[in-house]
C-alpha cells in the first residue's frame, strides 16, 4: 500500500467536509458543517458531550448517512478511497473478552486491503509483528486480549491502524482511559505518521493538552464554531462559543424557542 | 353462548388480564424473558411438588412452582456473575436445563402425573368447566376461574400497593436505592408474582402463552401511551381482547384455543404497530415526510444564514452551488425552494437566494443553541 | 433384527452429529454476537412454517418441511428485527412476542392438520420435543446437505464473520457491507435450528445452539478453537442424547440432549482450565496467600 502517496495530491485537502447536516430522527447533530484539514497535520476535534464529534468521524468514514454535504477524502469521495483511510473506533465499542489474540485483532487491518475471502498469511503476519513492535507490544502478540490493560488495548488498535497504512487516520478518542506513558507514546507514534505526510484527525477531550499535540484543531458544537491552525482559532472567544456561555447570554430566551420547534 | 362456552371465556379474560399487568413492568423493564425462562421452568416446580404431597389439586404446587421460579432467576443471575457468559447466555442456558428435566420426570412417570407434556406447552382451557368449584354441595363454577382469579387480585393489591416502588425502581433503580427502596427486594417480589402467575395460568393456556400474554398486551400498551397506569389499562383491555376473540375463532375453526388467542395477541399488536396514532408505522412515515420537507427548508434557511456576510456569500447563495453542497436532486432542491419561498423564508433573485427577516429568524432559532453549547439532542 | 438396529442406531447417531456440529459452529457466532436468545425466537418461529409446508405439500419429504421452518424462522427473525427498527419495543420483548405468537400460530395449523383426515399426519407433534428415533435416512441425507452448506459458508467467510463480530464499525469502515453479511450468518443460523428441529423439537432447539458455544468459550481464547470444539461439544450432546434417548423408554429426546449439553456446561465451566471456577479459586487463593506472606514477611 505505498500507490496512494503518489495518488495524493501534494498540498491538497486531506479532509473537505462542505455543509455536512446529520440528523438521527428529527433533531440535527451536526448542522451544516464545514471542515477542511490540510494533509499532513495532527488536528484535533474538540467539544462537549453530544457535540456531534463521533458522528462527524462516523460520517466521513460512511457509517452514518448525512441528510445533506458533501464528503471528499484527498479530493474524492470516499468509495474511491477506502484503503488510504484507517479508523480507530473507541475502545469500549468493543468486546474485549472476545476469543482472539492481540496479533489476531491487528492483522484485522489489513483485511481491507486483503478483500473477499483471502486469508491472511505470513506477509500479515510480518506487518502486523512489526506494528505491535512500533508500539511496544511485541511481547504481547499471542496474548488474549482480555489479559490488556486499557493503555495497552489501545496500542493494539493504533498498532491495527499501522497495519492498515493508510494515508488519512481518523481516530476517536484514542487518548482515552490512557496511562500518561502510553499517551506519551501515541503521541510519539501520530507524529511519526505526520512526519510520513499522513493526516490525523482525533476526537480529542483533553483541552489542555490541544496546543502541546496538534497543530490543526476544529472546535465543534453541532456547527462548527470555528477550525484552523491552533494559534488562529484556539482562542478564549471560541472555547466560549463552543462550551456555552458568552452567546446564550447575548440573546437570552432564544434558547427555549429554539428548543422547542426540534 | 352456552355456559360452557362462557365459563371458558371467562377463565380466558381473567388468565389474559393476570398476566398482562405484571407483564407491563417486565417489560418496561427489559426482561421480557424472564417470562419465558420462568413459564418453562415453574413446570419443575409443580412436578417436585407433586412428587412430595401427591396431590395435583394441592395449593402447595403453587409454592413449589413459585420457588423455582425465583430459583430460576436467581440462578441465571449466578450464571450471570460468574462472568463466563453474557446474561442472555445466561438465560438460554438456565430454562433449557430445568425444562428439560421438568420434562423428563413428567415421561418418565408420566402414568402417575396427570400431566402430559403436550398439556403443558398447550394448555387445556377448553377442559377448565369440567373441575367445578363445589362449596358443601353449591356449584360455584370453574376451579381455573377462582384460582386465576385469586391471583389477579393479588397482581392487583401488590401492583397498586407498591406502584410507586414499582414506577421508581423500573425508571431509576439507582435513585430508588438511594431512597432506601431495595431494588432487589422488588425484583424479587415481582418475580415471585410472575412465577404464582405463571403457574395458575399455564395449566389453562399452556406455557408458551402464558410468554404471548405476558409480553403481548404490555408491548401493545407501550405502543399507545407514556403514562403508566395508561399503559396498564391499555394492556387489560388487550388482553381481554384477544382471549374473547381468540376464543371465537379457535371455535369456529376448530383449533387450539391456546393457539389462538396467541395468535389474537400478535395481530392486534400488529395493527397498533402499524396504525398508532401516534408511533405507529404509518403515522411515523408521514410526519417523516412532512418533516423532511420542513428540516430541508430549515436547513436552506441555515446554509444561507451561515455565510451571511461571509467573503463566499454570494458564492454558497447560488440556487446550482446549493444542488452541489447540499446534496439534493434539483427535483427536491427546487421543491424545498419554493416551499421556503411560499412560506416568505427566502427570496430569489437571480438564482440567488437571500433570507427575508422571517427566514432570518427562523434559521438563527435553531443555530442560536448550537453555538451557545446546548445540546440538540433530546 | 440386529442389523436393523445397528443401521437405525447409526443414522440417528448421524444425525445427531450433524445437527450437533452445525448448531455448535453457528451458534459460537450467535453467543459472541450476544444473540443468544434469537435462537429460542427462530425455533420457536419455525413451527408454523413446517405445518404450512405439511398442509401446502402434503408432503412429509425432510426437505419441504425443513425448508418451511428455516422460512418462517427467517421471517421470524425479520419481524423482531422490524419491530425493534420501527418501533420503541426494546429487543428482549420482541423476542418474547415473536416467538411466543408464532408458536400459537404453530398450535393453531397444528391441531388443524390433527383433524384432516389423513394418516400422514402423524409424526408433526415431534416437532415439540423431537424425536430423533423417527429420523430417516432421507432425513439424514437432507440435513447433511444444509449443514454442510451452513459450515462450508462459515468457512468461506471466515475472515467477514469474525471481524463482523468483533467489531462490526471497523468492517463497515473498510468496505465490507455488514447489513448484508448480518443477514447472511443469520440465514445460516435459522438453517442449522432447523435442521435440528426434528430430532431436538422447537422448545428445546436453542438450548443446542447457545450450550455447546457457552461451554467451548471457556477452554480457549482463539475463535477458531471454540468454534471446532462449539462443533464437537454439539455433536457429542446431540448423538449421547439421541442414542440414551433411543435406547430408554419414554425419553424424549430434546430434554436428553439439552441434559448432556449442560453437563458439559456445567464441567467447562467449573473446570476449565484459566477461566474456570476452580481454576479462578485457586488462583484466587494462591495469591491471597502470597500477599499474606509478603505482609507477614
Amino acid at each position: 500500500m505505498t500507490e496512494p502517496r503518489q495518488d495524493a495530491d501534494p498540498g491538497g485537502l486531506a479532509i473537505d467536509v462542505e455543509d455536512l447536516t446529520v440528523a438521527y430522527g428529527e433533531a440535527p447533530v451536526l448542522w451544516d458543517v464545514d471542515l477542511q484539514v490540510p494533509q499532513g497535520v495532527l488536528c484535533a476535534i474538540v467539544g462537549p458531550n453530544g457535540a456531534g464529534k463521533s458522528t462527524l468521524i462516523k460520517s466521513i468514514l460512511g457509517l452514518v448517512t448525512p441528510a445533506a454535504g458533501r464528503i471528499l477524502i484527498e479530493g474524492r469521495p470516499y468509495d474511491d478511497v477506502r484503503l488510504m483511510v484507517g479508523y480507530v473506533p473507541q475502545r469500549g465499542s468493543v468486546d474485549w473478552d472476545f476469543p482472539t489474540t492481540v496479533l489476531d485483532v491487528v492483522m484485522m487491518g489489513r483485511y481491507g486491503t486483503l478483500g473477499w475471502f483471502r486469508r491472511p498469511g505470513r506477509n500479515e503476519r510480518r506487518l502486523s509483528m512489526q506494528a505491535l513492535e512500533q508500539v511496544g507490544m511485541d511481547h504481547l502478540s499471542s496474548r488474549h486480549i482480555s489479559e490488556l490493560s486499557g493503555g495497552q488495548q489501545q496500542r493494539v488498535f493504533i498498532a491495527r491502524a499501522l497495519v492498515q497504512d493508510a494515508q488519512v487516520y481518523l481516530m476517536d478518542e484514542p487518548l482515552q482511559g490512557v496511562d500518561a506513558q502510553t499517551e506519551k507514546a501515541i503521541i510519539e507514534l501520530l507524529r511519526d505518521f505526520r512526519a510520513k505526510g499522513k493526516t490525523v484527525i482525533c476526537v480529542h477531550h483533553d483541552l489542555q493538552t490541544v496546543p502541546e499535540y496538534f497543530e490543526w484543531v476544529m472546535l465543534l458544537n453541532v456547527k462548527r464554531i470555528a477550525s484552523g491552525p491552533v494559534g488562529e482559532v484556539f482562542t478564549d472567544e471560541n472555547l466560549r462559543l463552543t462550551y456555552g456561555g458568552g452567546l446564550a447570554a447575548a440573546a437570552p430566551g432564544r434558547r427555549d424557542t429554539a428548543e422547542g420547534i426540534i | 353462548m352456552s355456559q360452557y362456552q362462557a365459563e371458558i371465556i371467562l377463565v380466558g379474560v381473567i388468565v389474559a388480564i393476570a398476566c398482562a399487568l405484571p407483564g407491563v413492568f417486565l417489560v418496561l423493564r427489559r426482561m421480557a424473558l424472564m417470562s419465558d425462562a420462568i413459564t418453562h421452568t415453574v413446570l419443575l416446580g409443580i412436578v417436585i411438588a407433586f412428587f412430595v404431597v401427591e396431590d395435583l389439586s394441592s395449593p402447595l404446587l403453587i409454592a413449589g412452582a413459585a420457588v423455582v421460579g425465583l430459583g430460576t432467576v436467581w440462578l441465571v443471575e449466578a450464571v450471570h456473575r460468574t462472568r463466563l457468559v453474557a446474561e442472555d447466555a445466561a438465560i438460554g442456558l438456565t430454562f433449557p436445563l430445568l425444562f428439560s428435566i421438568a420434562i423428563i420426570l413428567i415421561s418418565r412417570y408420566a402414568g402417575d402425573v396427570h400431566l402430559d407434556t403436550d398439556a403443558v406447552l398447550l394448555g387445556e382451557i377448553a377442559l377448565a368447566p369440567q373441575r367445578r368449584f363445589i362449596v358443601s354441595g353449591w356449584d360455584l363454577g370453574p376451579q381455573a376461574a377462582w384460582m386465576m382469579g385469586t391471583i389477579l387480585v393479588v397482581n392487583l393489591v401488590f401492583i397498586r400497593t407498591f406502584f410507586k416502588e414499582l414506577k421508581l425502581t423500573t425508571f431509576d433503580p439507582a435513585l430508588a436505592a438511594a431512597l432506601g427502596f431495595s431494588p432487589v427486594v422488588v425484583h424479587y417480589a415481582l418475580m415471585g408474582l410472575v412465577s404464582v402467575t405463571a403457574v395458575g395460568a399455564f395449566d389453562a393456556v399452556g406455557s408458551i402463552l402464558v410468554v404471548a400474554l405476558m409480553v403481548g398486551p404490555p408491548a401493545t400498551g407501550y405502543l399507545m401511551t407514556n403514562d403508566l397506569r395508561r399503559m396498564m389499562m391499555y394492556s387489560a383491555g388487550m388482553a381481554t381482547l384477544a382471549a374473547i376473540s381468540g376464543y371465537w375463532v379457535a371455535h369456529f375453526l376448530d383449533v387450539s384455543i391456546a393457539g389462538s388467542m396467541a395468535g389474537a395477541v400478535g395481530l392486534f399488536f400488529t395493527v397498533v404497530l402499524v396504525f398508532a396514532p401516534e408511533r405507529g408505522i404509518v403515522a411515523v412515515a408521514r410526519r417523516h415526510t412532512r418533516q423532511r420537507w420542513e428540516f430541508a427548508q430549515t436547513m436552506l434557511t441555515g446554509h444561507l444564514l451561515n455565510h451571511e456576510g461571509t467573503p463566499e456569500e454570494t458564492h454558497e447563495s447560488r440556487v446550482d452551488h446549493i444542488e452541489h453542497v447540499l446534496g439534493w436532486a434539483p427535483a427536491f432542491r427546487d421543491g424545498v425552494i419554493s416551499r421556503a419561498e411560499r412560506d416568505g423564508l427566502i427570496v430569489q433573485v437571480d438564482r440567488t437566494l437571500r433570507l427575508t427577516p422571517t427566514g432570518h429568524t427562523h434559521a438563527a432559532k435553531v443555530l442560536i443553541p448550537a453555538a451557545g453549547g446546548t445540546r440538540l439532542e433530546p | 433384527m440386529f442389523d436393523f438396529g445397528d443401521y437405525t442406531l447409526r443414522v440417528v447417531a448421524a444425525g445427531s452429529a450433524i445437527l450437533g456440529i452445525t448448531s455448535g459452529v453457528l451458534g459460537s457466532f450467535a453467543v459472541l454476537r450476544k444473540q443468544s436468545l434469537l435462537g429460542d425466537a427462530i425455533s420457536h418461529a419455525a413451527l408454523p412454517g413446517v405445518a404450512l409446508a405439511y398442509l401446502l405439500t402434503s408432503s412429509k419429504s425432510p426437505l419441504v418441511l425443513v425448508l418451511g421452518a428455516a422460512l418462517a424462522g427467517w421471517l421470524g427473525t425479520l419481524s423482531v428485527r422490524s419491530i425493534v427498527k420501527r418501533s420503541r419495543i426494546k429487543q428482549d420483548t420482541a423476542l418474547g412476542l415473536v416467538m411466543s405468537v408464532f408458536f400459537g400460530v404453530g398450535l393453531v395449523l397444528l391441531t388443524y392438520i390433527q383433524r384432516l383426515p389423513d394418516a400422514s399426519k402423524a409424526g408433526l407433534n415431534t416437532f415439540l420435543f423431537g424425536q430423533a428415533a423417527a429420523m430417516l435416512g432421507r432425513d439424514v441425507a437432507t440435513m447433511f446437505v444444509l449443514g454442510s452448506l451452513a459450515v462450508l459458508a462459515v468457512v468461506v467467510f471466515w475472515k467477514e464473520f469474525k471481524l463482523l463480530s468483533f467489531d462490526p464499525a471497523f468492517a463497515a469502515s473498510m468496505g465490507f457491507p455488514v447489513q448484508l453479511l448480518e443477514v447472511l450468518l443469520t440465514t445460516l443460523l435459522v438453517v442449522a435450528i432447523a435442521i435440528g428441529l426434528q430430532a431436538v423439537g422447537v422448545v428445546l432447539m436453542s438450548a443446542l445452539v447457545v450450550a455447546p458455544a457457552a461451554a467451548a468459550r471457556q477452554w480457549t481464547d482463539r475463535l477458531g478453537i471454540m468454534v471446532i470444539l462449539a462443533a464437537a461439544f454439539g455433536a457429542a450432546s446431540g448423538v449421547t442424547g439421541a442414542a440414551v434417548s433411543s435406547s430408554v423408554e419414554h425419553l424424549p429426546t430434546g430434554p436428553t440432549i439439552v441434559l448432556v449439553a449442560s453437563v458439559i456446561v456445567a464441567l467447562s465451566f467449573a473446570f476449565a482450565p484459566g477461566r474456570g471456577l476452580v481454576a479462578r479459586t485457586i488462583l484466587q487463593r494462591r495469591s491471597n496467600r502470597r500477599f499474606r506472606l509478603e505482609a507477614e514477611g
